[in-house]
């Protein structure tokens, strides 16, 4: 089946802090790639969980029809500023999601 | 009286309130021509927010500042400036990064400088937001605390082990030093959006509004096209708020201002405050035209029980570091095996050599140029270069510096297994190791139901003259 990433349709993929102990990370789309992806049931917790080797259930998905964004938190793996935390603002952690490959919308150009 | 009567009474006695917020994060700057145009389009209120714990524990862990004094003073005196001369007050939340007392100290000392050099007169209220570890105990004694996802129930051995502990405020103290006729206010930690909800809030303005308009305007000029070039006016009135940008040529659209509430939480429709919780899911974002926008529909929902959120910082070892830079192809071509070994020598060799036990250390070993910012996520693993940045964490300052020496030899010469020649890597100076000094991690997510909404926080009022 035709691919794409999601990196390659989103208008903007962030990832941020949500306070000391969440990541969250927001992908603004426009209104045709949010449907297309919505209907392509791809963004679940066990993907997000596979992508971030996190817990699923800690996985919270939300879509936001307003922006056509959808929003993804979960626990931050590592403690803010741990010894083993090396993103202390979170800010480089969309990279894994951009990758993710999204079933070609059909009839669509990338 | 009819309903009628009672909805054009209403219109004719509409109330709002403006509020100036000039940039994210006071000492980030911004022109001044856009605090003269905000006054000029009429601010009933200055409101800029000085922390956050975005940039880690340390900040908390010492009460030091993460903000240049320089620039904390610079934006100080702008705005001080003007909002006497505009007779509005001026609002400061979370002092000196952290919120801790020191912090608003130390804006406290800034504001009474500029005040003499200025020929100012106004009240200032200080007010402190430090908990203690020992009132704390009380409270979880009386099963007053309960845990944030993904927390676990809290325990005494964690509160005594945090360095400084603050509440966040809701705007219930603020509110209180603008009724004793503070003009000026320096809050420590308080929530991103207290500072407007007490000027809102007092005026009788409604709480889903209030709590919206201040949750989006809180990292100024972010919820504008141009985050850099200036901040905000906030008005907010009987049936929502507008966001108007201070630099003419930047835009809020209705995109920018609804995305604002995705910016750093969680959740992108609800935000538990103190008393309740805002719930954004059926606001409506209207163009007003090119650059303003109007929101309506924010609802705020009161809690069963107010609660107060904590954060501490716990000072958890000390730490010393060292860089080396790798540019031979060869161990590049098999840096997993390369750290593998130097990982399995160093731990071996602090065992013998220091006699260090090995759960009283830790190390990390990252690969800048391979997968330091990612680690196991990342997708790419080709590089030309890598910066291998070493650091370890001990109980002391003197173990952590004598275990980097104890690596020195390996990070400097480690051949790959089995090769022939040792190679020496590139170090950046001398000498190799940098103590990096107390390291802390924030240990409480939890929240705690106060007495009362200003129990927990105290205030000061003082009268600076030197006008």
């Amino acid at each position: 089946m035709p691919e794409v990433t999601l990196g390659e349709i989103a208008d903007l993929i962030r990832a941020k802090n949500a306070g000391p102990f969440w990541i969250t990370l927001d992908v603004f789309l426009d209104a045709e790639h949010y449907e297309a992806v919505d209907r392509t049931e791809v963004l679940t917790p066990d993907t997000v969980g596979r992508l971030y080797n996190v817990d699923p259930d800690t996985v919270r998905i939300f879509r936001v029809p307003t922006v056509s964004a959808i929003k993804i938190s979960f626990p931050r793996p590592a403690s803010q500023g741990s010894l083993h935390d090396h993103d202390m603002h979170g800010g480089q952690q969309e990279v894994p999601l951009a990758g993710l490959a999204i079933p070609r919308p059909e009839g669509r150009d990338p | 009286m009819s309903e009628q009567h009672t909805a054009s009474a209403r219109h004719t006695h509409r109330s709002r309130v403006r509020i100036l917020v000039p940039t994210g994060m006071l000492g980030g700057g911004f022109p001044p021509e856009t605090i003269t145009r905000g006054i000029e389009l009429g601010a009933d209120a200055i409101a800029v927010d000085a922390g956050s714990t975005d940039s880690g524990p340390f900040y908390l862990g010492t009460g030091q500042a993460k903000t240049a004094a320089a620039q904390v003073e610079h934006d100080l005196r702008v705005l001080l400036c003007a909002a006497v001369k505009a007779s509005i007050p001026l609002l400061v939340g979370s002092c000196g990064t952290s919120g801790t007392d020191s912090g608003v100290d130390w804006i406290a000392g800034m504001a009474r400088r500029i005040a003499a050099e200025e020929h100012l007169a106004f009240t200032l209220a200080r007010i402190y937001s430090e908990q203690s570890a020992d009132d704390l105990v009380a409270a979880l004694t009386d099963d007053r605390i309960r845990p944030l996802a993904p927390a676990r129930p809290l325990t005494e051995a964690t509160l005594k082990s945090c360095s400084h502990i603050v509440g966040l405020m809701g705007h219930e103290p603020i509110s209180a030093a603008l009724r004793s006729g503070a003009d000026v206010v320096l809050a420590g930690r308080a929530t991103d959006t207290a500072l407007v909800a007490a000027i809102a809030l007092d005026r009788g303005l409604p709480a889903g509004p209030t709590w919206h308009g201040a949750k989006t305007v809180e990292c100024g000029g972010l919820c504008t096209t141009n985050p850099i070039a200036g901040g905000v006016l906030l008005e907010i009135d009987d049936t929502g708020f507008t966001v108007t940008p201070l630099d003419t040529s930047a835009a809020c659209t209705p995109r920018t201002i609804a995305a604002h509430m995705l910016y750093e939480n969680a959740n992108p429709f609800e935000l538990r405050e103190p008393p309740g919780t805002l719930d954004t899911s059926d606001a409506t974002y209207r163009a007003l035209d090119s650059r303003v926008v109007r929101v309506e529909g924010s609802v705020f929902e009161s809690a069963e029980t107010y609660t107060i959120k904590l954060e501490g910082s716990a000072l958890v070892g000390y730490e010393t570091i060292t860089v080396a830079g790798i540019r031979d192809p060869a161990v590049l071509s098999n840096i997993e095996a390369w750290t593998e070994f130097l990982t399995t020598l160093i731990a071996d060799r602090v065992s013998t050599a220091l006699g260090v036990a090995g759960d009283t250390y830790d190390f990390d070993v990252s690969r800048y140029g391979y997968d330091a910012v990612l680690g196991a996520l990342e997708p790419e693993h080709s590089s030309h270069e890598i910066g291998i940045l070493f650091r370890v964490r001990a109980g002391d300052q003197a173990t952590a510096t004598a275990i980097a020496k104890v690596a020195n030899p390996l990070l400097l010469h480690l051949p790959l297994p089995g090769a022939q020649s040792m190679p020496s890597f590139a170090f950046p100076f001398s000498p190799a190791e940098i103590e990096r000094g107390p390291a802390y991690e924030f240990v409480l997510n939890h929240t705690v139901a106060p007495a009362t909404p200003t129990s927990m926080f105290r205030t000061e009022i003082t009268t600076i003259d030197h006008a």
